[in-house]
């Protein structure tokens, strides 16, 4: 029983990371329709960030965890960038399939750079821990204190951006942009702009993701983002993709499903499992749990 | 020559609801064959998804599409061509990266009856095939004046000459009726004069049935044999031009009460 | 008409015939020297199946418009299955050895059924997936590609460290195929023979009412249909045919290598079997373009050996140095670059065509010298 209840926290503590970076895919493609496959390959610019700011922080006598603030900032203008040099100029003149090719490029670009770089270079790095161990126990479970961190953030993150889409001027504005271009731009809303905003708290928030993430495995390479991107795509289209509780439901799925693989059957098996689910979502229901199918004008 | 009996289309009480929404209720009429019938009424009124629902686009959600004594309800779009309807598009749709040519022999699909293995090794069925395809197609863009232009690129074509390109594709599928969706937009009066001469010679040529959603009333008042009307997806007139024309609840639905 | 077929026919058959006494005299003229056996004939058998797999990939590609990030699955299972099949006939005893005439039909038998069995999974794929588009489509054939990689590499008799050491005898293996240097050369024409039938059968079916109905679906799907193609079956059916030409290559593969390996066809993989690997070809040869996907097929693999082997390459250092240690960088850039500034590739859609040649580099030059007047009043 306890293995259950251990496989059942591990796993809602996974799905909270991976629902943190389904929420940065699903805003993004609810906005712009399109995947940025680059979105996973931010949780390593987040991580090789932290990397090189946790010694500056920790020498100013500042806690471990506020390299974290950097990494947001840094994944932020990187998700940005992304957007304004190569997403924005195909969305001009392009089709869907080259700004979908480029977004796999994009994606490559980061991961080989990052292992190109003698500074960051190929061999994973690992760091101190973030927060400190030790945790409580009941009944004969542990549960570290990391583990509640890790949900609780990303359980108020969804709330927050949640509150933030529904309440704020900003927010409808996504909102009206993912709905309508068009009409958007009629009713006076920046859509540019509006786009760089959705990139930014995309990006930052795979950022937060990255931290959750060393925290539980205090181990950075350059290809960490790929895996995890892709599970974290297969929660958002589970969920339903641009749908924001959608990314939630989808990411703490997809960590049951990965943990409880892992557990009962074998780890080898987990990531065909997730993709598994991926086939059949896509097969029944595109839109995902909490999604609406809306088909194609003619 | 007019069969009166039996309408080439027939539709009972066809309509459909989007969520909420009545797009379209009660859709009846019979179109007879070689009848130029037009379908006009104001923006937002319901005609494209009629043409939608005809050819199996949308699936209706009521009553039925029958095409010559065939109910069409339910068949994928391609079956639908493949009973008799083909259609145009109120936006140009072509295969813009295809040529003329290649655009018009992509919709012959009825007598293109040779399999893989021909195709493979070149059999003499494959050229006999081909090449009739070719004239077949060279015929059609005869009509609208095109055949010289066969092998360029369709997205090079003049605006004009797409929407003909578009009709000729069409008339490619070996249709027994042919729905236009606004074929006259965005032409000037001479493009509009050149197409209605386009729509007599083939209803001269082919004895098609054709029905026409239209805005241009120069063009409809012309062409069309009958005229339904219809306003938030409800028929308000039905009848010859000139009653339409002088019918009250018509004019009120184009000028608003 | 029956005149220019029948020209058409002569023409490309004397070229490739010119091309073959071409091979024939360089090989007796260099056969024995070590660059004859130890680069050319291996680069040889690698361009065949990078020629291949790019032009496999550009049927769904660029004819048919959609984006398949599997591809690599489906060489996968024409590798494993080739390797296989003819280890279980040399454990029969069906050949010898291999100068023996049974081992040329078991080879043939070979690729024949690695490319069905290729295509009997990108049948079981294709169906499902392809009832989506665009980038779901492209996660999906991910994801499946991922699944077949995964299930192979759980297969007891191909394993995880590959059939040099996997349950199958390794001995066994470096039996079957598996061609060492000196079967390398002597079975190269096999390799090339195939690829031209490959090409030749991709190219007849591209010009024909096929390939006119998958380039109608690329363009427009809905007026496709509306013209009464039935997409989902033409859909199904190029991918099943690129499964089946991918797994040829694989097959090619299977010769060509003395071990296979499931990682090098994992998509994190930074090798050429990667599925990104083959996009790029495709993207840069110009989607759209058979002679686009042979020629940058040639020109990415002299880009892969260079990287790999060239001298100048090696005295680089530092920044420079890092990034030619990982070629997956250099191909990344020329994906964007290609992406961003010419989309069309090289090629384009401008298919090579022997007869048409002379008149198609008249066309050009003639376009080339009237291009400040080419936008005449419409």
């Amino acid at each position: 029983m306890s293995t259950f209840i251990q496989t059942l926290i591990v796993g809602l503590r996974l799905g909270s990371i991976y629902a943190l970076v389904a929420l940065g895919y699903t805003m993004v493609y609810g906005i712009i329709r399109l995947i940025n496959f680059a979105h996973g390959d931010f949780i390593m610019v987040g991580g090789y960030t932290m990397i090189f700011t946790i010694p500056v922080v920790l020498a100013l006598g500042l806690p471990a965890w506020s390299s974290a603030l950097f990494a947001i900032l840094i994944c932020a203008v990187v998700g940005m960038s992304t957007e304004l040099v190569a997403y924005r100029p195909i969305r001009k003149r392009g089709t869907s399939m080259t700004a979908l090719i480029t977004a796999i490029a994009v994606s490559l670009l980061l991961e080989n750079l990052a292992q190109a770089i003698p500074a960051i270079g190929p061999n994973p790095v690992v760091t101190s821990q973030i927060f400190s161990t030790g945790g409580f126990s009941i009944s004969g479970v542990t549960m570290e204190w990391t583990t509640v961190l890790t949900i609780v953030i990303s359980a108020v993150v969804m709330v927050v951006l949640y509150q933030f889409t529904q309440k704020t001027r900003l927010g409808r504005a996504m909102r009206c942009v993912s709905e309508d271009k068009e009409a958007s731009i009629l009713m006076g809303i920046n859509v540019n702009n509006t786009i760089l905003l959705t990139f930014a708290i995309g990006s930052g928030l795979s950022a937060v993701a990255a931290l959750m993430y060393i925290a539980q495995y205090p181990k950075v390479y350059t290809t960490m983002g790929a895996m995890l991107g892709l599970k974290a795509f297969v929660a958002a289209v589970l969920g339903g993709i641009g749908i924001i509780p959608g990314a939630m439901l989808g990411g703490l799925i997809i960590g049951l499903v990965e943990s409880f693989t892992t557990s009962y059957v074998s780890s080898s098996m987990a990531d065909t499992f997730v993709f598994l689910i991926l086939i059949v979502v896509l097969v029944i229901k595109p839109a995902g749990i909490l999604g609406k199918n809306v088909g194609e004008k003619v | 020559m007019r069969d009166k009996k039996e309408p080439v289309l027939e539709t009972r009480h066809l309509g459909i609801t989007f969520g909420g929404l009545k797009a379209v209720q009660d859709f009846n009429i019979n179109i007879y064959e070689g009848e130029l019938v037009g379908l006009i009424g104001p923006n937002g009124a319901g005609k494209t998804t009629v043409f939608n629902m005809l050819t199996g686009v949308y699936l209706p959600t009521e009553g039925s599409v029958i095409l010559n004594g065939e109910v069409l309800n339910g068949k994928k779009p391609y079956q639908v061509v493949a009973s008799g309807v083909a259609r145009t598009f109120q936006n140009i749709r072509l295969f813009k990266q295809m040529s003329v040519i290649e655009n018009v022999k992509a919709a012959i699909t009825k007598d293109t009856n040779y399999n893989m293995l021909d195709a493979l090794l070149r059999t003499p069925r494959f050229w006999r095939v081909e090449r009739e395809l070719t004239e077949k197609a060279m015929d059609l863009l005869a009509i609208f004046k095109l055949e010289g232009k066969a092998d360029q690129l369709a997205s090079n074509l003049p605006y004009g000459q797409q929407r003909k390109l578009e009709i000729a594709r069409a008339l490619a599928t070996n249709m027994k009726l042919l729905l236009l969706d606004e074929p006259a937009a965005g032409m000037n009066p001479t493009e509009t004069a050149e197409l209605l001469e386009c729509i007599n010679t083939i209803r001269k040529r082919f004895g098609i049935s054709i029905l026409l959603i239209e805005h241009d009333m120069s063009l409809v008042m012309n062409v069309c044999e009958r005229i339904v009307v219809i306003d938030y997806g409800l028929t308000i007139a039905s009848g010859l031009p000139e009653e339409i024309a002088k019918d009250p609840k018509v004019i009120a639905a184009y000028l608003g009460e | 008409m029956k005149k220019s077929i029948t020209k058409g026919y002569i023409i490309n058959i004397a070229v490739i015939a010119a091309l073959m006494v071409g091979f024939e005299l360089i090989k007796s003229a260099t056969g024995d020297s070590q660059t004859f056996k130890l680069i050319l004939v291996p680069s040889l058998w690698q361009c065949c199946y990078l020629i291949i797999l790019a032009a496999s990939l550009n049927l769904v590609l660029g004819f048919l418009g959609q984006l398949s990030l599997g591809h690599c699955g489906f060489m996968a299972i024409g590798a494993y299955a080739a390797a296989l099949i003819s280890l279980a006939c040399e454990r029969a005893g069906v050949f010898a050895d291999k100068s023996s005439f049974s081992f040329i039909l078991v080879l043939l038998g070979c690729i024949l059924a690695a490319g069905i069995l290729a295509a009997l999974i990108g049948l079981l794929v294709g169906i499902p997936a392809l009832r989506l588009r665009g980038d779901y489509l492209a996660i999906i054939t991910l994801g499946f590609g991922m699944i077949i990689v995964n299930i192979i590499n759980n297969l007891p008799f191909a394993g995880q460290e590959g059939l040099s050491l996997g349950s199958a005898s390794a001995s066994l293996y470096k039996n079957g195929l598996g061609f060492g240097t000196a079967s390398k050369v002597t079975f190269v024409w096999v390799a090339i023979i195939v690829t031209l039938i490959c090409l030749t059968m991709m190219f007849m079916f591209i010009r024909s009412k096929y390939g006119r109905a998958i380039k109608a679906i690329r363009d427009d799907e809905i007026a496709a249909a509306a013209s009464g193609i039935n997409t989902s079956y033409y859909k199904i059916f190029t991918f099943t045919y690129s499964a089946f030409f991918s797994g040829v290559a694989g097959a090619l593969y299977a010769c060509a290598n003395a071990t296979l390996s499931t990682s090098s066809f994992a998509f994190t993989n930074g090798g050429i079997l990667n599925s990104t690997f083959i996009v790029v070809m495709v993207v840069l040869g110009g989607m759209g373009s058979l002679t686009g996907s042979v020629i940058s097929a040639i020109i990415m693999f002299i880009l892969n050996y260079e990287i790999k082997n060239g001298i100048w390459v090696k005295s680089l250092t530092g920044f420079l140095g890092g990034m030619f240690a990982y070629p997956m960088l250099v191909y990344a850039i020329i994906l964007i670059v290609v992406i961003m500034f010419r989309p069309k590739g090289i090629f384009g859609t401008y298919e090579l065509s022997l007869v048409n040649l002379i008149k198609d580099i008249k066309n050009y030059r003639a376009k080339k010298s009237k291009k400040p007047d080419k936008k005449e009043a419409k």
